[in-house]
């Protein structure tokens, strides 16, 4: 495959150099790198297919999902019994009147609150643990990890609702036979993790951390690798314990890539659908929506409200990208965009 | 002598909290393959054991004839398949093509254009669904499995050109230039040059347009929702939940059989996955 560019750079082309020491390039290559109106017209041909198939299935379904929360749109409106009609706020005012958005408002926001922290925390711990291990311990332990991210969040969720199921789930199981100063007894025989928000998302948040935990710890680790062994050597014949290198030396220098980790984090578990679809009980129990719960609901659960909706979308999405804001600053910081 | 004592013995904590995070994480994986050959008995009985005593082929007979769902699970595994592999070729092609022109060239919108990439890969998909469920449905591509490969194609886009960027940008201009002066168009140029050496880099992006697609399920659930017979795998493994007697041994035999084939296509290539894991910065 390589042997026509090892002809390539073997052969002697005339390669003419200027006065100026600049690399003229030959006829030739003018012609591969284009000239005129091919040069100047082929980045966009090359990204035409992506913008289109991007435009048509990303940008516009958010603008329209915009203009929807300012009309009404319900079931007479898609069958074309009745034509669509502006509201102005009207379904936003609705939105914040339900008792129902402020519950499921709270449920996204402390979720993300708890989750977010502990994610980072334990990734970081296992990013800088993989770090010192042997090479083969390394390999079995982010092996390991990375089946665990690799995991469908659809599979991950089951897995964990039958971990956690009152009939014969090992969950209760065990914190049966846990000893009574642990809290344990036969009070968790038949206890149902799915009934309250609290319990539910408890299991949500082990599946959530299982997932996430690995993409933080090989994250990290990449981190890691970039420093210089020597800088930690130092910290650490000056006398400097863990925990001081970690603050005075790593944590300074990964800080852009804890940022961006802590960015996405936040963007993903304040997002959080598939997880919590699954463990709430699909729709089943309407105490234990989050924000995108809700939304999905008033969409699809008969009858349809999709301006409400819209309307719900649209305040998921603007925090989510004021969120995205911060990401894009991280990375322009990065030096990632130019 | 007793400073490399110490160091030994932090070495063996080391290596014994890694196994057991190790252990912990594998255990949830172990858990639903064990289940999954465990006889209805064992399953419900009063002490749950780590492995089946009389471990059993029923609960995936069951899955794979279909006695669940009326459909075999052959249907519901080609559905994925198709639907994976025609958006993972179709978006990794039009990544290429993209990532050159954002890697290669300078023009008027390059940076507006990677920035909004990063922006719409942010746009939460739950949102995104109900107006693109009205559009889909005035499209006629409802129940439709062309309808989910083109969500795939467009969601996997932002990622992949990101990703694919670095790459091209990483193989020296010089090799291009070198063939052109030889003679080679620009065609040849790409096919000859540019391509072999992306290629790894087109390997991995691929993988995680195929999890991305593999896994997906906020679009399956609601764009195939009424025909049973187009059911990608993911929508197939929860209906058994849907259905009011739980029976977690076909649950999770299904979710096996969901499972195993990503796990094992990730076994393979997951070394060259681990490098582009930040750089891409999928969702998980």
């Amino acid at each position: 495959m390589l042997s026509s560019v090892n002809r390539a750079s073997a052969s002697s082309a005339p390669v003419a150099i200027r006065p100026n020491g600049r690399w003229s390039p030959p006829p030739s290559v003018r012609r591969v790198l284009g000239r005129g109106r091919t040069r100047r017209l082929a980045p966009y041909l090359l990204i035409l297919p992506s913008a289109v198939a991007i435009g048509l299935l990303l940008a516009w379904p958010a603008i329209q999902l915009g203009v929807y929360s300012f009309q009404d749109y319900g079931l007479p409106q898609v069958t074309g019994a009745a034509p669509t009609s502006w509201v102005g706020f009207g379904n936003y005012r609705l939105v914040l009147a339900d008792p129902e958005f402020w519950s499921a408002l709270r449920i996204s926001v402390l979720f993300a609150v708890v989750v977010v922290p502990l994610t980072l925390i334990t990734g970081t711990l296992v990013g800088l643990l993989l770090n010192r291990l042997g090479r083969k311990m390394a390999a079995f332990v982010s092996t390991a990890a990375l089946l665990a991210w690799a995991m469908p969040a659809v599979s991950a969720s089951v897995i964990f609702v039958w971990l956690f199921d009152p009939d014969g789930g090992l969950a209760d199981y065990l914190l049966q036979k846990l000893p009574a100063w642990l809290g344990g007894g036969a009070h968790w025989s038949g206890f149902s993790w799915t009934n309250a928000p609290l319990p539910a998302y408890t299991v949500i948040t082990l599946v959530v951390l299982w997932q996430a935990f690995p993409f933080i710890a090989v994250s990290v680790l990449a981190g890691l690798k970039t420093i210089p062994a020597e800088l930690h050597e130092a910290a650490r014949v000056d006398g400097a314990g863990p925990w001081r290198v970690f603050w005075k030396v790593t944590y300074p220098l990964l800080k852009p890539i804890f940022l961006v980790l802590l960015l996405l984090s936040v963007i993903w578990d304040f997002g959080i659908f598939t997880q919590a679809y699954i463990v709430t009980g699909e729709l089943g129990n309407r105490d234990e929506f989050n924000l995108g719960i809700l939304a999905y609901d008033k969409a699809f659960t008969m009858p349809p409200a999709y301006g409400v909706a819209s309307a719900l979308g649209v305040v998921l999405t603007v925090v989510l990208l004021l969120i995205t804001a911060g990401y894009v600053r991280a990375n322009i910081r990065q030096g990632a965009v130019t | 002598m007793s400073r490399s004592r110490t160091k030994r013995a932090h070495a063996i904590t080391r290596n014994g909290v890694a196994l057991v995070v190790a252990l912990v994480t594998l255990f949830p994986i172990f858990w639903m393959i064990s289940t999954a050959f465990k006889p209805a008995t064992e399953i419900y009985s009063l002490t749950p054991h780590p492995l089946p005593a009389h471990p059993t082929w029923s609960n995936f007979a069951n899955v794979i004839n279909g006695s669940v769902i009326g459909m075999p699970y052959w249907t519901f595994l080609r559905n994925s398949l198709v639907v994976t592999l025609s958006s993972v070729v179709v978006s990794s092609t039009m990544a290429l093509l993209a990532a050159v022109a954002v890697a290669r060239f300078r023009f008027r919108f390059r940076t507006t254009y990677l920035i909004l990439l990063l922006i719409v890969q942010m746009l939460p998909q739950q949102a995104l669904v109900i107006a693109l469920f009205l559009d889909f449905r005035a499209a006629n591509l409802l129940d439709s499995l062309v309808g989910l490969t083109l969500l795939y194609i467009a969601f996997s886009l932002p990622v992949t050109i990101w990703m694919l960027r670095n790459f091209v940008a990483a193989v020296p201009r010089e090799l291009e230039e070198a063939a052109a002066i030889d003679g080679a168009g620009p065609f040849r140029v790409f096919f000859r040059v540019l391509l072999p050496l992306v290629a790894p880099g087109l390997v991995t992006t691929s993988v995680f347009a195929f999890i991305f697609a593999w896994n997906e399920f906020v679009f399956a659930l609601t764009f195939l929702g009424t025909d049973t017979a187009k059911f990608t795998l993911p929508i197939y493994v929860t209906y058994f939940f849907s259905k009011g007697s739980v029976d977690w041994g076909a649950i999770m035999a299904a979710s096996v059989l969901f499972t195993l084939p990503v796990m094992i296509f990730f076994l393979i290539v997951q070394r060259r996955l681990r490098a582009g894991l930040l750089a891409g910065a999928v969702k998980g």
